[in-house]
């Protein structure tokens, strides 16, 4: 009898093991089933190349929102990356000792914070900042970008920090017995025996940026054209099926479906680049 | 170990001097730094500041109007959804671990299979879980918008993370704990239940903890599976927002600002005390572990 329960509970863990296998299955196929029948009845020129987004007019491109996204994902990088590298670096080799616990303590703080309030903080703070000192309503690229680049801060510190933490000591102390200083052995050797997690995080940072969508859609004005320039609006694939999801129905709502479905292959592009850069550790 | 040949900054400073590009990099370090934390202070002491003399008796009232914008319900509704998830995920995500840690051979390409599946699940981004929660298991499963649909798409979303805090401590347990139990004469599923798993427990806790955290500040996923019904959930199948959605739906219709402040300052207590938690978990755990 202590046999068949030993068996029975192997299959049960064994169950649970699939279940990931399966919701990722899941996840695949209801998004196809529901998003290519419209994608294809759109056509997929019109759909990925189409510069007008009307539903209401039966026309469905969705070229504004990829744009749109690459746009505040590319603003968010260019803002996030820099800064996060070079806290990553003062973390693991700068920081005084008695300051690392509160710092670090606040960099997880940082990762936790909801997206609602970011946003919020976004909305009542960086959007008059920008509509009064940079131009524009306020709500736009830059706005979003900004956001969205502190938003991917504490992703790019805490895994660029272990990626640098995880060089052998003694590439710095070589840096240093050739006569570089302090810091030129550290940007000099150290960060490039590290790149491959430094560019890991730049990824899983990127990854956040694509995906991000509650403190995206609080200021980036959400309309659905391409921006002409740095403070128009901007709506994302993310934003595209937040706004209109709720009322949908029909062609419209498979179209939404449709935006999810690039947005997902964007994801696991990312994913699939991210793992490839793990792997080769 | 102290460095003995330790200078004070001015020293430093004036060692660089020499070297233009030291010391351009020196403070290039110092002033994003000095940026990122001042950016994530600011935004926390001001949503604190702004928000905390908010904090009316009103905002915990019983029932929601739309006079009083009570939180308290959706406050509530936040620790069942918690505690739905929970119950879902935490089983199953242990159970997997079990079965990745104790029995699967190393060799077993199932093993890689799950290992890709969960990577792509921890990637995917949380409006994607919304859309699939709202096609399947809101609309396919006829669950309805309800409790119940949210916390399943939660379930998935937190899975990877369960599973990967689990695993670690489950594999951080040493093999002459489990070679002394089969030594003993205990089968394989006691070994597992009355001394790996027990061994395990901190790591597993902190894994939980961080759930929890993402559990707490998720919007996207459940807009469309929750649904924004701002009352006391009545059954698993009755719609209502979570706080973090509450949020964004009275901060949405820009009436309520200074009760959005307010929110967001519960929002931030409930993530600072989960943060402090998982410090202190951690802290067990390294003591536990008898590490440095």
């Amino acid at each position: 009898m202590n046999h068949k329960k030993e068996k029975m509970m192997q299959g049960v863990f064994f169950l649970a093991a699939c279940i990931s296998i399966v919701s990722v299955l899941l996840i695949c196929i209801f998004l196809m089933a529901n998003g290519l029948p419209a994608i294809k009845e759109i056509g997929i020129k019109n759909f990925l190349l189409g510069e007008v987004w009307r539903p209401s007019s039966n026309e469905f491109g969705i070229l504004p929102m990829i744009v749109g996204s690459l746009y505040v994902t590319l603003g968010a990088l260019v803002i996030g990356v820099p800064i996060g590298i070079f806290t990553a670096v003062f973390m693991a080799k700068f920081c005084p000792p008695i300051l690392y616990k509160p710092l670090k303590s606040a960099i997880n703080l940082m990762a936790g914070i909801p997206s609602v309030v970011y946003g919020f903080f976004g909305l009542v703070v960086l959007v008059p900042f920008v509509r009064n000192y940079i131009g524009g309503y306020g709500m736009g690229v830059l706005t979003a970008s900004i956001l969205l680049g502190i938003m991917i801060l504490p992703t790019i510190v805490s895994v660029s920090e272990s990626a640098i933490r995880a060089v052998p000591n003694h590439y710095y102390e070589g840096g240093l017995a050739l006569g570089a200083s302090h810091e030129r052995s550290i940007f000099f050797v150290v960060l490039p025996a590290a790149k491959r997690g430094i560019l890991a995080s730049v990824i899983l940072g990127l990854g956040r940026a694509v995906g991000e969508t509650m403190a995206v859609i609080m200021v980036a004005g959400n309309q659905a054209i391409l921006p002409s320039s740095l403070t128009s609006g901007v709506r994302t694939l993310t934003t595209n099926i937040v706004m209109e999801m709720g009322y949908s129905s029909g062609l419209h709502r498979q179209a939404l479906i449709g935006t999810s479905v690039i947005l997902f292959l964007f994801v696991l592009i990312v994913n699939i680049i991210f793992s490839l850069l793990r792997k080769e550790d | 170990m102290k460095n003995i040949n330790q200078r004070n900054i001015k020293q430093r400073i004036d060692s660089r001097k020499k070297d233009p590009l030291s010391m351009i990099l020196f403070y290039m370090v110092y002033l994003a730094a000095f940026l990122s934390f001042l950016v994530i202070a600011f935004i926390v002491i001001y949503i604190l500041i702004k928000g905390a003399p908010h904090l009316s008796k009103g905002l915990f009232a019983l029932t929601y109007t739309t006079k009083n914008v009570s939180l308290l319900p959706a406050l509530i509704n936040t620790l069942l959804i918690t505690l739905l998830t929970l119950l879902i995920a935490v089983p199953v995500g242990i159970s997997a671990s079990i079965y990745l840690t104790e029995y699967a051979r190393r060799n077993n390409p199932l093993v890689a299979i799950i290992r890709v599946a969960t990577e792509t699940l921890s990637g995917i981004p949380s409006i994607i879980y919304g859309l699939f929660g709202a096609l399947f298991f809101v609309k396919y499963a006829h669950f309805g918008l309800s409790l119940l649909s949210g916390a399943i798409t939660l379930s998935i979303m937190i899975l990877p993370l369960i599973m990967r805090t689990t695993e670690e401590a489950l594999l951080s347990v040493p093999d002459g704990y489990r070679e002394g139990a089969f030594a003993l004469g205990a089968g394989k599923l006691r070994t597992i239940f009355k001394i790996v798993l027990p061994s395990a427990i901190p790591g597993i806790f902190s894994g939980i903890i961080l759930a929890i955290g993402r559990i707490i500040g998720e919007s996207a996923a459940l807009i469309f599976t929750a649904g924004t019904v701002a009352e006391v959930a009545r059954s698993v199948f009755s719609s209502s927002r979570t706080l973090a959605v509450h949020m964004y739906a009275i901060s949405g219709e820009g009436l309520y600002l200074n009760q959005t402040y307010a929110t967001a300052v519960v929002l931030l207590g409930l993530v600072i005390g989960i943060n402090i938690l998982s410090g202190f978990v951690a802290r067990r755990l390294g003591s536990e572990m008898g590490d440095e």
